[in-house]
């Protein structure tokens, strides 16, 4: 099921949470929403799940729209909300069937719905306890598992892995990947290599805006117009010789030596591929040695800082 | 109406699992029990077979217990965040509301349920008037419809129980005794005006054992408002501005 969003605003008095926001997610797709705090991920999450509604603009969910028919939006929607409220004073099993019995699951099939919840999120140990004495990472995956219950077609989770231990952190991506071949996920999270194991696309958004959308892949050409080349190059005379020599190179934007590496260079350039060859040749003709070249790849977390910070 | 059910029963259980159930029943009935049975103008000191000291006795103890039953219904909700839950599954405000309402209305069904043996042994005793009992109970409903409305709009604009509980005994005073001493002072238009909207005269005429339509409009009419006043705050999240 496809989501659209269009046109999304959000007003908090004068504030703008959401500003104008646009984007759509398609069956089977993954979606990552990243940005700092405040910066109307959650907020866009509530507008979707029909929690809140827009001060401007509409999301539709297949063919329903929020404001017209929200109760259809919602049994296709399962959702996990920001802190993961919950019952305390329900054990589990009761709790996922309340659940189960308010998103209209079939009478006759909630005991097997429940059942394979349990398993699928590994509460079995937990099962009859009430929540409130479970752990952070269990309560988490009791949210999880009240989402799936109805099988839904959306999955829409506001930071499913916080509190999770770095085992179940791995388990819940690899069920999210899982459930994103044939479902619709929107996550949002704080952890970028969250975003990179488990989403096929990613949103940025910053200040209610989106300032970046595609694969990390995509995100990460974007931002590299420039890349950077760690070399070290021995039997050099000199290293100012070095770097006046390799600042001559025509791709070739900065040169820094390194303390740490002895003759080592960080070059920050362009076309990285071409400059290689350039580097290499140049080295060729001096009679250099050289002993390493490394192109250091763009980290998300460059993109994400460049893009969030004015 | 499933789902209406499915939020009463939850409701009705953590009642009993959070002990607030045990204490109501035990409290009730020990109250109107030892006002009925040992004090004041009991059975034994009118000399009557007569269950009036229950029901006045029952009378103020629903209007305390009442408030104290919605207060965390609608706050608590908001107050842990659980409500974000419930918004965000496929039922209506209605459906939520109503199902609090009934899960409150069990309660106290419940409780006059245990009553039944005082009616039982005061029957025993001597000849009893069946009629007024019945409507004493039915009075007791009715009342009890009227405060659990209140209650639920009293818990639906906070998120603190204490300001709910505070809140719905508030406008429970108007009604019960603020609206009966208005009419007393006023004459005329004013003074009718005031015992109409008193709720003590409605409950007396039904617990003297006349059910009048305008006594049942009068209860439901307040159940019904509060109830719609609880659905209108919490439906303000859907206004688009």
């Amino acid at each position: 099921m496809k989501i659209s969003v269009s046109n999304l605003t959000k007003k908090y008095g004068s504030q703008r949470a959401v500003d104008n926001i646009s984007f759509e997610v398609q069956t089977g797709e993954v979606l990552g929403f990243l940005g700092p705090n405040g910066a109307g991920k959650t907020t866009t999450m509530k507008i979707i799940t029909c929690y809140m509604a827009p001060s401007d603009g509409d999301v539709k969910v297949g063919d329903y729209s929020i404001l017209e028919n929200p109760e259809e939006v919602k049994k296709n929607i399962g959702y996990l909300p920001e802190n993961n409220p919950l019952y305390e004073d329900m054990p589990v099993l009761e709790y996922l069937e309340y659940v189960a019995e308010l998103q209209g699951v079939p009478k006759e099939k909630i005991q097997e719905r429940v059942a394979e919840m349990v398993v699928l999120t590994g509460l079995n140990v937990e099962k009859h306890k009430k929540i409130g004495e479970l752990s952070k990472g269990y309560r988490q995956r009791v949210g999880l598992a009240q989402a799936m219950i109805h099988d839904p077609e959306i999955l829409i989770l506001d930071e499913p892995t916080t509190g999770l231990d770095p085992n179940q952190i791995i388990e819940i991506r690899k069920l999210i990947r899982e459930l994103g071949r044939s479902k619709t996920v929107i996550l949002s999270t704080h952890i970028l290599s969250e975003v990179e194991a488990t989403c096929d696309r990613i949103l940025i958004i910053n200040e209610g805006k989106i300032v970046a959308d595609g694969t990390a892949d995509v995100l990460k050409q974007q931002a590299a117009g420039e890349e950077m080349l760690r070399v070290q190059i021995a039997d050099a005379a000199n290293s100012d010789e070095v770097v006046s020599s390799l600042m001559e190179l025509e791709k070739v934007i900065m040169v820094d030596p390194i303390k740490e590496l002895e003759n080592g260079f960080m070059i920050n350039c362009k076309e990285s591929a071409e400059t290689r060859k350039e580097i290499f040749k140049l080295c060729v003709s001096k009679n250099w040695v050289l002993t390493q070249m490394t192109p250091i790849e763009t980290k998300l977390e460059d993109i994400f800082r460049e893009l969030t910070t004015n | 109406m499933d789902k209406v059910w499915t939020i009463s029963k939850r409701e009705l259980r953590s009642f009993f699992d959070s002990l607030i159930a045990y204490i109501l029943i035990i409290v009730f009935l020990g109250l109107s029990g030892f006002f009925t049975w040992l004090y004041g103008s009991d059975v034994f000191f009118v000399g009557q077979a007569t269950l009036q000291p229950f029901f006045s006795i029952a009378y103020w103890t629903l209007f305390f217990f009442i408030p104290a039953l919605t207060m965390r219904m609608i706050s608590d909700e908001k107050k842990t965040g659980t409500i974000e839950l419930l918004f965000t599954k496929p039922i209506t405000d209605w459906q939520l509301i109503l199902g609090k309402f009934l899960a409150s209305l069990e309660l106290i069904a419940i409780a006059l349920l245990f009553s039944l043996p005082y009616y039982i042994s005061v029957w025993m005793i001597g000849p009893i008037d069946h009629g007024a009992v019945w409507c004493g109970y039915f009075g007791m409903i009715l009342m009890s419809m009227a405060l659990i409305g209140i209650g639920l709009f009293a818990s639906s604009i906070t998120s603190n129980q204490i300001v709910a509980f505070l809140l719905s005994l508030f406008i429970g005073v108007f009604f019960l005794i603020i609206f009966d001493v208005l009419a007393n002072s006023f004459t005329g238009v004013t003074g009718q005006f005031f015992s109409y909207l008193s709720l003590s005269n409605h409950y007396s005429s039904i617990s003297r054992g006349v059910i009048d339509s305008r006594d049942l409009i009068y209860f439901l009419s307040i159940a019904f408002f509060g109830l719609f006043l609880a659905q209108t705050v919490l439906s303000k999240r859907n206004i688009v501005e």
